[in-house]
């Protein structure tokens, strides 16, 4: 059969430098082909220049490119505008602006019926067709409605509704489901299965290696603008051939994954100076402040000295803008040990940050109490509590927007350093605990001076860590801290917090969206839905013998194949 | 399970991974300020409940600013009555400063006087003027129509610059965007003393293709050009920055996937959002019109409540510049409610119960 | 192909590229040059404040009757004034009152919008539901009608004159440091130094309040061109300094009944204003550049 997209050695640069290199891929008709990669890989753009979409200051280069019989590298404007929505669909990741906020669903859904030259009278008919095909339900009323109304899935099902408008023979589908919750994520994935079926080739492209295996027939690994692997899914990721693809497969954490590395990163040594050091306050307990000797007490690692936080019956409303009451956290209760990690799993809006923010004593309990050491730590006022913050600490999501913008990456950790007696030899003690810190964390002396916006995203997260253990804590809270990262990345984070958890005994309360996050890291798991607490137990009864019917339906939309079959 | 419903919070998604936007401002509570914030929130849901809102913040707004004039025309060093029969050097007879003084209400204690302030004010009686003995209302009704003529032009102009520098100039490759944004700036940096005199010599003395003074609509043009060129540069370089923003969003992206010729997304899409925050600013524009409006009028000798304002101010007529500053601050509150309208026109959101008037 | 360039996901990375190099380096000269040129203007301008019997040696306040209305010429390059004045010696002289005008009607509007905004952005809900409607009224007296109405009070003079422009722009600049200081105080990275443990003295000063100041610095080149600019405009009203006195507005003020005989007396103290109001402009958006591009370095 006639293949419907053709690229041969399709390069792509921008201003001369070029960053898609010498791609070949063929899309047959009703197959799906997955294109993989982390940011930076150049999948985007090569999906892009399938539609002459990648801008003016793009050249585009390729031996052959074909789409839908046309050949794109010599057609014209007009040509290309004719190919896009009605031979070719394209649908964005969602996010609000992926749809005109500006503009009424409906609006956005005709577009391409207008471009296309249907007339005025069949387009309110035809749009809500499509909306109830994407599986909107009320279609009449969600055209009517503005982007900003919808829920991201039913955004993103708006989205692949309008791609669909011309019913185009191929769909192109850039990350469908990043941002998307795991049930929400599964139903668009169902979507666009149901396509497939129905004889639309579609491309794939994703970040996540278990969503294009869940759809692709072939399956193409991207790396640094290159095909690093390129074959049949089952092939590729059961019997990966090139190293960056096993590197890939094994940085996903799960179920499997448990107690292993996720990266082929070295495993951190610290020697004993090195974790007398970091772990100074717990071991030779009882310096300068007056509240150490009760903290004392249930310090160190071991967890019959009791709990080192407890979460007793909290609750928290907030009246939002329309004057209701809104209840976030609902009668949460949970005690997290020494030196164990308890793992907080729950979709957007579940109240898990909330949660962590009341555990930090960011926020007040509007009901229930939280203790610390044993010691009251919700209900206090902040002078009573401010000595003992340096036993719990935090590790954000967004590092960026958590470090002072006007310092440096040594500034930032050194303003968390807690300053001991004063003297001439101050600051030199500080700058040293800076560079144990940085070192701790597998960065470099050298990088004190660096500021956080010329870091990577995994080196920024890095530095959280860094801050976070300057108080040397008892406990991080760590809420999300990998899911701004690539997996790749995520893995040496994650493997950096194992290895720091090992050497240092602290007790982490992680928080995440992400059910193979957590169930890599987790000792126990606390399974949050609508601000209650539906499940808690061991990682492997939650996830394996879920008892409770909204954590099945978590665990069975998780795409990744390994869990399902160890379930 | 809810994640289909729908979701409110017009908080933007990050890049990978489902943020919670949870965490609203306000932590509830039955503290005593529940009730009225429930009420508020109530009437901020509707539209008509924020129109409502909308006036009565316009209306106190009225109210505070008459109360500051009011009590600044008491600061004044020296007895008013001097003033009104011509300064302290006029040296009048004490039974004719008593008689003045009976007059105008300078007897009566302050707070009788504050109350007739506002009760004339209520009547749309602004006092009369100490030195043109005439009704501040009548002078300043004789006077404003002009003025809102050269304001209202100066406003059109300044948005056909704005929009057209945008569409012509704004996220285009090369060179036009950026002599573009080039004379964006050296034109919202003219002042009108320096812009209104060149292009009265220019045009009006030398040229003499215009009229130097003139009450017809040849009259208005340099008036109104003076005054809308340098707010045009402004808004220009608001509108732009806002387009260049908006034309690297996604929905660019969707909207030229889906075969959109290019110059129809910055007409249908871009411009739309590129339009907003020069909307916002309008009612501010506007006020910041006719306080030029006090410069041009001069320099083009043309009638309106600037010229008036001049000669009050110089000869201290204070009722008279209180009138003028009472009635500008008014069609300064009515401007702005014009541009809530006009903002809730173009942005959609704002219709709905959650965009909130801000 | 289209128009509205699409970014690549990834902006493509910085090196190598000629045209590219080309284009950014014809960016940065036409940038470059437009700052030295800025300077240079401000450093004369302010030559001229400092010592103005180095750039113009003659006397602003010598009268020539002989020699009235002369248009420029050699001898007089900005030509003369009604009294045979030289425009050029007034001009250059002008500057140091001008200029003190403007630098003193800013920092009266910066200390009293700090003031404001301060007590707005920290001092609680109620203080800053008070500011807010203050500022709200404040601006309904726009532009230069606050400072008319102060003129009108008090009378003209440099002094009213220069608290008029003062007060003047005290709206904009409280307006913007409330808000800055709300946007510092909700942000991650003040919740990150409370979490620290920090106590609120030290995250007031060392945190919030050097970030909320930050960018007043930017904004004060930009308001001090903006307040020479009022000034002048209630001097070309004859609400200022008097004659003869050497200041720009009040030169304005003279050259406007001479307009239509000599235009010169009216135009080069004006476009010494434009061209000094706009060097202002085009410094401040450098400032601004390079503490944004500094912070991403």
């Amino acid at each position: 059969m006639n293949a419907l997209i053709t690229a041969q050695n399709l390069s792509v640069s921008f201003d001369d430098v070029e960053v898609v290199h010498d791609v070949s891929l063929t899309l047959r008709p009703g197959s799906c082909l997955g294109i993989v990669g982390e940011s930076g890989s150049g999948k985007s753009v090569t999906a892009r220049s399938l539609l002459g979409l990648n801008g003016e200051r793009a050249a585009v280069r390729a031996d052959r490119l074909e789409g839908a019989g046309t050949d794109l590298l010599r057609a014209s404007d007009a040509q290309l505008r004719a190919l896009r929505g009605r031979r070719i669909g394209y649908v964005l990741q969602d996010a609000l602006v992926s749809l005109d906020p500006l503009r009424r669903v409906g609006a956005e859904i005709a577009e391409p019926l207008r471009v296309h030259g249907v007339p005025r009278r069949a387009r309110e008919g035809r749009v809500q067709e499509l909306l109830a095909a994407a599986g909107v339900p009320e279609p009449e009323l969600r055209a009517r409605q503005l982007p900003s109304e919808l829920s991201g899935g039913l955004r993103q099902r708006a989205l692949i509704a309008a791609a669909l408008a011309l019913d185009p023979e191929v769909l192109i589908a850039d990350e469908p489901t990043t941002a998307l919750d795991v049930t929400v994520q599964a139903q668009i994935l169902s979507l666009l299965e149901a396509n497939l079926a129905a004889g639309r080739a579609i491309i794939l492209i994703s970040h996540d290696l278990a969503v294009v295996e869940r759809l692709a027939d072939e399956v193409l690994v991207m790396k640094d603008g290159r095909v690093v692997e390129q074959g049949p899914t089952s092939q590729v990721l059961s019997r990966p051939a090139d190293p960056y693809t096993r590197r890939l497969l094994a940085a996903v954490p799960s179920a499997r994954s448990r107690g292993s590395r996720l990266s082929d990163a070295p495993p951190l040594e610290l020697s004993a100076r090195d974790r007398e050091a970091l772990g100074a306050r717990r071991r030779g307990a009882g310096s300068s402040d007056g509240t150490d000797a009760a903290g004392a007490a249930g310090a160190p690692g071991s967890p019959a000295d009791g709990p080192v936080l407890q979460v007793e019956v909290i609750s928290k409303r907030f009246r939002g803008p329309d004057g209701r009451e809104r209840t976030v956290v609902d009668d949460v209760s949970f005690a997290l040990a020494a030196g164990e990690t308890l793992g907080i799993v729950g979709e957007s809006g579940s109240g898990k940050s909330t949660t962590a923010r009341i555990a930090l004593a960011l926020a007040e309990p509007s009901a229930g109490r939280v203790l610390l050491d044993g010691e009251a730590w919700s209900g206090l006022r902040e002078r009573r509590r401010r000595d003992r913050r340096r036993r719990i600490s935090v590790v954000p999501q967004d590092p960026l927007g958590s470090f002072d913008p006007r310092w440096d990456v040594g500034r930032t950790i050194a303003d968390a350093v807690p300053a001991e007696t004063g003297g001439p030899a101050r600051s030199e003690a500080r700058a040293r605990r800076v560079r144990e810190l940085l070192e701790a964390v597998g960065l470099t002396a050298a990088h004190a001076r660096r500021h956080p916006l010329s870091l990577s995203g995994g080196q920024r997260q890095r530095v959280a860590i860094a801050r976070a253990l300057a108080t040397s804590p008892e406990i991080l809270v760590l809420d999300e801290p990998v899911s701004a990262l690539d997996v790749s990345i995520q893995a040496q984070v994650l493997d950096l917090l194992g290895d720091l958890q090992e050497a240092l005994g602290t007790a982490h309360l992680f928080i995440s969206h992400d059910l193979g996050v957590v169930h890599h890291v987790s000792d126990r798991v606390l399974v949050m839905q609508a601000g209650r607490v539906v499940e808690q137990g061991t990682a492997d009864d939650v996830f394996f013998r879920p008892q409770h019917d909204y954590t099945r339906e978590l665990v069975a939309a998780l795409p990744h194949p390994t869990l399902q079959e160890t379930a | 399970m809810t994640a289909e419903t729908t979701s409110s919070a017009p908080a933007t998604v990050g890049p990978v991974g489902p943020v919670s936007p949870e965490e609203p401002a306000q932590p509830a509570g039955p503290g005593p300020a529940a009730p009225p914030a429930a009420l508020l929130a109530r009437l901020r849901a509707s539209l008509p409940g924020r129109i409502a809102l909308r006036v009565l913040s316009a209306l106190v707004l009225l109210w505070a600013v008459a109360t500051i004039v009011f009590f600044l025309q008491h600061l004044v060093p020296g007895d008013p009555a001097l003033a009104i029969l011509g300064g302290a050097s006029a040296n009048p007879p004490p039974e004719t400063v008593a008689a003045v003084r009976a007059q105008y209400g300078f007897d009566q204690p302050l707070l009788v006087q504050y109350a007739d302030f506002l009760g004339g004010l209520v009547r749309g009686d602004l006092g009369s003027s100490y030195t043109m003995k005439e009704p501040v209302a009548r002078i300043i009704a004789e006077q404003i129509v002009p003025t809102l003529q050269l304001t209202g032009a100066s406003l059109a102009i300044a948005w056909a610059i704005a929009i057209g520098s945008t569409l012509l100039t704004a996220a285009r490759p090369g060179l036009a965007a950026r002599i573009g944004s080039g004379l964006e700036v050296v034109l919202a940096a003219l002042p009108h003393f320096w812009l209104g005199v060149v292009l009265l010599v220019v045009f009006a003395v030398t040229l003499q293709w215009l009229p130097v003074v003139d009450d017809g609509p040849a009259g208005l043009v340099l008036p109104a050009l003076t005054l809308g060129v340098p707010l045009g540069g402004f808004l220009a370089q608001v509108t732009r920055d806002e387009f260049d923003a908006a034309s690297r969003q996604p929905f660019v992206l969707s909207a030229l996937s889906r075969g959109t010729r290019p110059g129809d997304v910055r007409w249908r899409h871009v411009l739309r959002h590129a339009a907003l925050p020069g909307i916002a600013l309008s009612g501010w524009g506007l006020g910041s019109l006719i306080s030029g409006a006090v410069v041009v009028e001069v320099i083009f000798s043309r009638q309106g409540i600037g010229q008036v304002l001049v000669t009050a101010v110089t000869s201290q007529d204070l009722p008279l510049v209180i009138g003028v500053t009472f009635v500008v601050a008014l069609v300064y509150v009515i401007a702005n409610i014009l541009t809530d309208l006009a903002a809730v026109a173009v942005d959609p959101r704002l219709r709905t119960s959650i965009g909130g008037a801000s | 192909m289209t128009a509205l360039a699409t970014a690549p996901e990834t902006a493509a990375p910085a090196a190598g590229s000629r045209s590219r190099a080309r284009r950014a380096r014809r960016a940065t000269a036409l940038r470059s040059a437009s700052f030295w040129l800025a300077a240079v203007v401000v450093v004369l301008v302010l030559l001229a404040a400092v010592a103005p019997g180095l750039l113009a040696p003659q006397d602003p306040l010598e009268i020539s009757l002989g020699e009235s209305f002369d248009a420029p010429s050699a001898a007089h390059v900005f030509g003369t004034d009604q009294s045979g004045r030289d425009v050029f010696s007034r001009v250059v002289h002008g500057a140091g009152q001008s200029l003190a005008i403007g630098l003193g009607a800013t920092a009266i509007g910066l200390v009293g919008a700090i003031v404001l905004g301060l007590l707005g952005g920290l001092g609680g809900r109620l203080a800053d539901a008070s500011v807010t409607r203050v500022i709200e009224v404040l601006y309904a007296f726009p532009g230069i009608l606050l400072a008319l109405i102060l003129i009108a009070v008090y009378g003209s003079s440099a002094l009213t004159q220069m608290v008029a422009v003062g007060v003047a722009t005290m709206p904009g600049y409280a307006r913007m440091v409330r808000g800055q200081v709300l946007a510092v105080k909700g942000s991650l990275y003040v919740e990150s130094a409370r979490a620290l443990g920090h106590s609120p003295a030290r995250i007031l000063t060392r945190t919030i309040l050097p970030n909320a100041f930050r960018p007043l610095t930017v904004l004060v080149t930009l308001g001090v061109g903006q307040a020479i600019v009022w000034a002048a405009a209630l001097g070309f009203l004859g609400m200022g300094v008097q004659p003869p006195t050497a200041e720009w507005g009040a030169m304005l003020n003279a050259g406007r009944t001479y307009i239509q005989q000599a235009w010169w007396m009216d135009f080069f103290p004006g476009i010494t204003i434009v061209v000094f109001t706009l060097s202002l402009t085009v410094l401040g958006r450098h400032l601004q550049r390079a503490a944004d591009s500094g912070a991403s370095r």
